[in-house]
């Protein structure tokens, strides 16, 4: 047997890849489309037969607000609070990323470490960010830095916890493989345990994500003249329920558009990481 | 010992051997004993197998000289130097894959040990080009090992160890999970690496006949725990060995026997077999 001769290992017993059984059309890409839209259709028709029964104040119809949202547009609120809630969560969620990540693999990789903040981390995790909305005007201010200070402390414990949980997961296998090569403890720590912890940290930051969510409404519920809480808030004030309506339908839309993003660019970024999303 | 037969002498070696010493060895956990007092000398470039059944202890002894488990007591040495740790003189090639790094690339995976040892891009790119040819990995270089076969993942093994010039290679049960034709391969080559490079192989399997194919000499161990080497068999057939010369099929029946008897024991003390439980 020559060096070349392997034929029968390098194409005997690949990956099988049997050819796919014929799709039903339901399964097919145009199929799954039309099955979002055809639910989102079903879901406007039953609101729109809904409306017809109440008040637009207890139940807006969706033709009104559709004109909410065009008029919310017009003024510029609809974008103004859209730009400040986003720019809010980004600010805190970003910043809970890059102080989360490192503090989780410092937590994960030295023990004495991980039992140091541990109470701290499993304290303060089960206290909601809402119940520090006051103190966080309190302490700084009315301004933006309240709000993203909730949004950090909504995004830091998950993703530290979710890092911590991938260092304790690394295969005990490639720790010793790297040893074996003479990777020291700190270039461990960098070339095996940081890129096999990458998984975990996708998870909690998506979950991070859509937590920042529930904390902003709430923030700006409370102290906020620009976002969409505020906006919400304000509506009700007015006795404009469909601008409630175009506040809560921008949520979940924005929500949505942020985690796709995040999906598409760790496929495209994070592939070889094999994150599953 | 087995003279290297004349045609390892067309490559130069590139590894050279250094022996291990294992003398009065034993491993406890916590109560119950693993392996004790075990005395083993492998010399400088030779190929030893350790044959066994599951349980007794080989991994043990493997994980040992690497430096991944202390000795309870007694003292293991590889090149004269105490064993105090994992170190890049004793490669190791693990059974199962998932100790590549599966976001690296083949190259990238054998340009690991040159990279945490700050050999510069250019020398160390090099480096893995040649081990990449020597285990048959040319045309697979910018691939990732979720891509390829069982049989080229190891084959990635092999190489990102020998890339580190090893005095020591540690390898255990390497081929155990591929199918047998790929098996039969992997040990054809592995045979031909090893007469190219010429480290010193400790070898850990459960297959008789592997262990006929690659070593110098083969120790069988009792049962565990508690497990000790029970015979050592040098092997005296010339590379490339052909398993069904006579002294081949003669050593294989002598050991089937020996490894039997010790399944056998252990199957009685256990009381699995009928006539076992008095």
């Amino acid at each position: 047997m020559t060096a070349v001769d392997r034929d029968s290992e390098r194409y005997g017993e690949g990956p099988a890849e049997a050819a796919p059984p014929p799709r039903a059309f339901y399964n097919s890409r145009l199929g799954r489309l039309l099955t979002a839209l055809l639910s989102v259709g079903l879901g406007i028709i039953v609101w729109q037969v809904l409306s017809l029964r109440y008040q637009p104040l207890f139940l807006p119809s969706p033709r009104l607000t559709l004109q909410a949202v065009g008029e919310l547009w017009d003024d510029g609120t609809l974008l103004q609070s859209i730009g400040a809630s986003l720019a809010r969560i980004m600010a805190g969620w970003s910043l809970g990323l890059v102080i989360g990540i490192p503090v989780g693999i410092v937590m994960g990789y030295f023990s004495f470490v991980r039992r140091l903040l541990d109470p701290y981390i499993e304290f303060f995790r089960f206290i909601p960010p809402i119940a520090f909305v006051t103190l966080a005007v309190i302490w700084l201010g009315p301004g933006e830095a309240s709000k993203v200070a909730l949004i950090l402390y909504t995004t830091i414990f998950i993703v530290v916890i979710n890092t911590i949980a991938g260092v304790l997961s690394v295969s005990e296998l490639r720790l010793r493989a790297a040893a074996s090569l003479g990777a020291g403890r700190v270039q461990t720590l960098l070339t095996v345990i940081f890129p096999s912890t990458i998984p975990y940290m996708v998870t909690g930051a998506r979950i991070a994500m859509g937590n920042s969510f529930l904390t902003i409404v709430s923030a700006e519920i409370v102290a906020a003249q620009v976002g969409l809480g505020s906006m919400i808030w304000t509506s009700r004030n007015y006795g404009k329920t469909e601008w409630v309506f175009v506040g809560i339908i921008t949520l979940g839309l924005l929500g949505y558009s942020c985690d796709r993003i995040i999906r598409f660019a760790v496929r495209r970024l994070l592939r070889r990481y094999a994150v599953a999303v | 010992m087995n003279a290297p037969p004349s045609s390892a002498d067309k490559a130069a070696p590139t590894c050279m051997g250094a022996e291990i010493r294992l003398e009065g060895v034993s491993v406890r956990f916590g109560e119950s004993r693993i392996v004790s007092g075990i005395n083993l000398h492998v010399a400088a470039g030779e190929f030893v197998c350790l044959l066994g059944p599951s349980g007794c202890g080989k991994s043990t002894l493997l994980n040992l000289v690497a430096g991944f488990l202390p000795a309870t007591s007694g003292r293991v040495s590889a090149g004269r130097r105490p064993v105090r740790g994992p170190g890049m003189d004793r490669g190791v090639v693990f059974q199962s894959t998932e100790a590549l790094f599966p976001w690296l690339t083949v190259q990238e995976n054998i340009e690991y040990g040159p990279r945490m040892r700050g050999v510069p891009r250019a020398t160390r790119a090099e480096a893995a080009r040649h081990y990449l040819e020597l285990v048959g990995l040319g045309h697979a270089a910018d691939r990732l090992p979720g891509e390829l076969s069982g049989g080229m993942r190891q084959r990635t093994q092999i190489a990102r160890v020998l890339v580190n010039e090893p005095s020591v290679v540690l390898m255990d049960e390497p081929f155990a999970a591929l199918d047998a034709q790929t098996r039969e391969v992997m040990q054809v080559e592995l045979d031909r690496i090893w007469q190219a490079t010429r480290p010193t192989i400790l070898f850990i399997t459960h297959d008789i006949w592997e262990a006929i194919l690659l070593g110098d000499r083969i120790i069988t161990m009792t049962a565990g725990p508690d497990a000790t080497f029970k015979t050592v068999a040098p092997v005296a057939i010339p590379h490339p060995r052909e398993l069904t010369a006579p002294a081949a099929v003669e050593l294989y029946r002598e050991l089937r026997e020996n490894i039997a008897s010790e399944v056998r024991r252990t199957l009685q003390a256990q009381g699995m077999v009928r006539g076992a439980a008095a």
